[in-house]
């Protein structure tokens, strides 16, 4: 079948403007170049209707810029992202309202002077989707369906709890009837108990209305619960992509293995943590060849010098690292 | 063996316009010399204003109105500003969740830990005192702590300042630390290394430690011993182990099953329907009524006393305790 979503060589860099001194530095004679972050660099993967993809990382990976990047809020420097929109349910908008983001901070993602009425139904009403008569019930509707009481259409953010307010950016996002969903950390800043309630309710909307999800997140717990397909970011690159069930039994790459052996977890219980050494680099200036040698216990010289590759494993299991070429060989 | 520090029917209330809010609610609990205690809940659940009374760091409008923290055999709840003062940072100290706003910004790491020391001793010279906060940079997995030193914090990255402030609250020897969320902030390797330092510090010092968190996979993976808060009041505690394997408070049980693990994968998560209770208004009797699934006219009506259910583990619940009785 052919994916929803393809996403090719994309790229986003950074670039730390000069200021006035280096500038007239320059005029006389010095030579100082502007600072590149290349906080997403060369990254292709496609995403099939109705499929979660998870998206791991520690932070300043590119995650967030990644999703951001798909979800037109940030334009590519390179590369493009391209949606199928004949599998679409109304192919006749824009690609724009395809796909929506479900924010991290649900206090300063919603605005606090207008009522939940209107901050749902804006979007709907100003593309054109429903008339402004229909606000009232069409609010009602959204609301309900994200398990919210629609008596309290009138009512203004700051009335709600975190938990309720994610719900209601949920409401926003599903208003104008997207296809792909790309939640950046949605659940970080939520309890426990209520992160619960909204991974249940995510998976719930799924099923009913054939969402797709990018879900972008550093919990590998939610990550390994939701997802059918895990990409594993590190400064900027994808170094591997796996199915959810070999991502969890034969996880490939260095980074991968550290990252899940770094995960706390209830059924192991108390235990002796063998951390994995160093910091992650500064993306202004990151390690030459392969981003992890610095840090990965089983870095050969190989790995200095040159960047490894994406090699499909096997099936749908992708990773980037050149001991796999050393195994073959 | 007496425990190091004692905690007994702690309440700390916060007198606002709105009316009382009972922050921490007849907390009790114990932690050993060398003992790791999580002090587990979720925001609002009074954990860290716990950890807050024991440090006497309770501002206006709030205020301890009852009970006894004893630490040592003296009661930290009655003691003046003047012997809090010289307890703070030498016997007790505490790391908080954020080390950018912990630490100051304006001085060098040097100036900061020389400062610390001198504050509770008077007598050693500033090089002793360098030498001593160098070495307990080292302690903590810095390396070359002897330029690190002479860096401000801004200089560090968020690993590597929790890393500070853990030196920092290390360097008295105190007996125990109070963690607040310590790794929270951090990156999952980070966490790992923040973690796997603490383990091995308080293992080599055996000094005790409250580790205040949200995180139950976290306080599974390294604690002796869990405490559970709910709206003010501990509803469950008892050894790590046990616990984990079979939760008895239903609260807790929820907590357990809204956790997403590798076991459950594709199933719904467990959820606590509702949400926490506001502290202002808090419903008579047990707190968890209104999102509790086994929930009677019982619990209506009656504030549940902490049950024991052998096995060291306290339970608050009305039901629990019938269980054991028929």
């Amino acid at each position: 079948m052919k994916p929803i979503l393809t996403v090719s060589n994309l790229s986003k860099d950074f670039i730390k403007p000069l200021d006035l001194i280096a500038k007239f530095l320059n005029k006389v004679g010095q030579d100082n170049k502007e600072e590149v972050v290349h906080a997403v660099d060369d990254v292709s993967f496609t995403v099939q209707r109705g499929e979660i993809v998870g998206i791991v990382g520690e932070s300043g990976c590119g995650k967030s810029t990644l999703g951001r990047m798909v979800a037109g809020i940030l334009s590519p420097t390179n590369g493009s992202v391209e949606f199928d929109s004949a599998q679409t349910k109304t192919s006749d908008l824009p690609q724009a309202l395809q796909t929506q983001m479900i924010f991290q901070d649900p206090f300063s993602s919603l605005n606090p002077r207008k009522r939940v009425i209107d901050i749902i139904t804006e979007a709907p009403i100003f593309h054109g989707l429903i008339a402004r008569k229909q606000k009232n019930e069409f609010a009602a509707e959204m609301l309900q369906r994200v398990g919210l009481d629609p008596d309290t259409l009138q009512r203004y953010p700051h009335q709600f709890s975190g938990g309720q307010r994610q719900r209601i950016g949920i409401a926003r996002a599903l208003a104008v009837s997207p296809e792909l969903l790309v939640c950046d950390e949605s659940i970080a800043a939520l309890d426990v108990s209520i992160q619960a309630q909204i991974i249940n309710l995510f998976v719930q909307l799924r099923d009913e209305f054939t969402l797709t999800y990018l879900f972008i997140s550093h919990d590998i717990g939610v990550i390994e619960h939701i997802s059918d397909r895990v990409i594993v970011m590190y400064l900027g690159r994808i170094v591997e992509t796996a199915p959810i069930s070999s991502f969890l039994q034969t996880p490939n790459h260095p980074y991968t293995k550290a990252l899940l052996a770094g995960v706390p977890r209830l059924e192991v219980g108390k235990r002796e943590y063998e951390p994995v050494s160093g910091e992650i680099p500064s993306p202004l200036a990151p390690p030459t060849g392969c981003h992890f040698h610095p840090r990965c216990p089983f870095a050969i010289e190989k790995c200095q010098r040159e960047a490894p590759v994406l090699r499909e494993l096997s099936a749908g299991h992708f990773s980037a690292c050149h001991l796999n070429d050393e195994a073959q060989s | 063996m007496k425990p190091i520090l004692q905690i007994e029917n702690l309440q700390t209330h916060f007198f606002t316009k709105a009316g009382v809010a009972k922050a921490v609610d007849g907390v009790s609990f114990d932690i050993n010399a060398g003992e790791v205690v999580g002090l587990v809940g979720e925001s609002g659940s009074g954990k860290s204003i716990t950890g807050f009374s024991v440090m006497g760091l309770v501002d206006a409008p709030g205020r301890i109105v009852g009970g006894r923290i004893m630490f040592k055999g003296a009661d930290i709840a009655a003691m003046s500003p003047q012997e809090l003062q010289s307890l703070r940072g030498n016997r007790i100290s505490m790391i908080f969740q954020d080390p950018m706003m912990t630490l100051n910004p304006v001085l060098r790491v040097e100036t900061q830990m020389v400062e610390a020391i001198k504050a509770h001793d008077s007598t050693i010279s500033k090089s002793e005192a360098r030498v001593r906060a160098r070495d307990a940079l080292g302690l903590v997995g810095i390396s070359a702590p002897e330029e690190r030193m002479r860096a401000y914090p801004h200089q560090f990255s968020g690993g590597m300042r929790q890393r500070v402030s853990i030196a920092i609250a290390m360097l008295n020897r105190p007996d125990l630390i109070i963690a607040d969320e310590p790794t929270t902030a951090l990156d999952v390797t980070i966490q790992g290394q923040v973690i796997h330092e603490m383990q091995r510090l308080c293992e080599v010092t055996k000094t005790a430690l409250l580790w205040i968190t949200h995180d139950l996979a976290v306080v599974a993976g390294i604690a002796d011993r869990i405490c559970v808060m709910y709206a003010g009041r501990v509803v469950e505690q008892g050894p790590i182990a046990s616990t984990i394997s079979q939760p008895l408070h239903p609260y807790t049980r929820g907590l357990m099953g809204s956790v997403p693990s590798q076991n459950r994968r594709g199933q719904p998560l467990q959820q606590i329907d509702g949400m926490v209770p506001s502290l202002l208004n808090l419903p008579v009797g047990c707190a968890f009524q209104n999102r509790c699934s086994m929930v009677s006219d019982k619990c209506l009506s009656e504030t549940p006393g902490p049950t024991d259910v052998g096995g060291k583990r306290l339970v608050r619940c009305v039901n629990v305790g019938q269980e054991q009785a028929s």
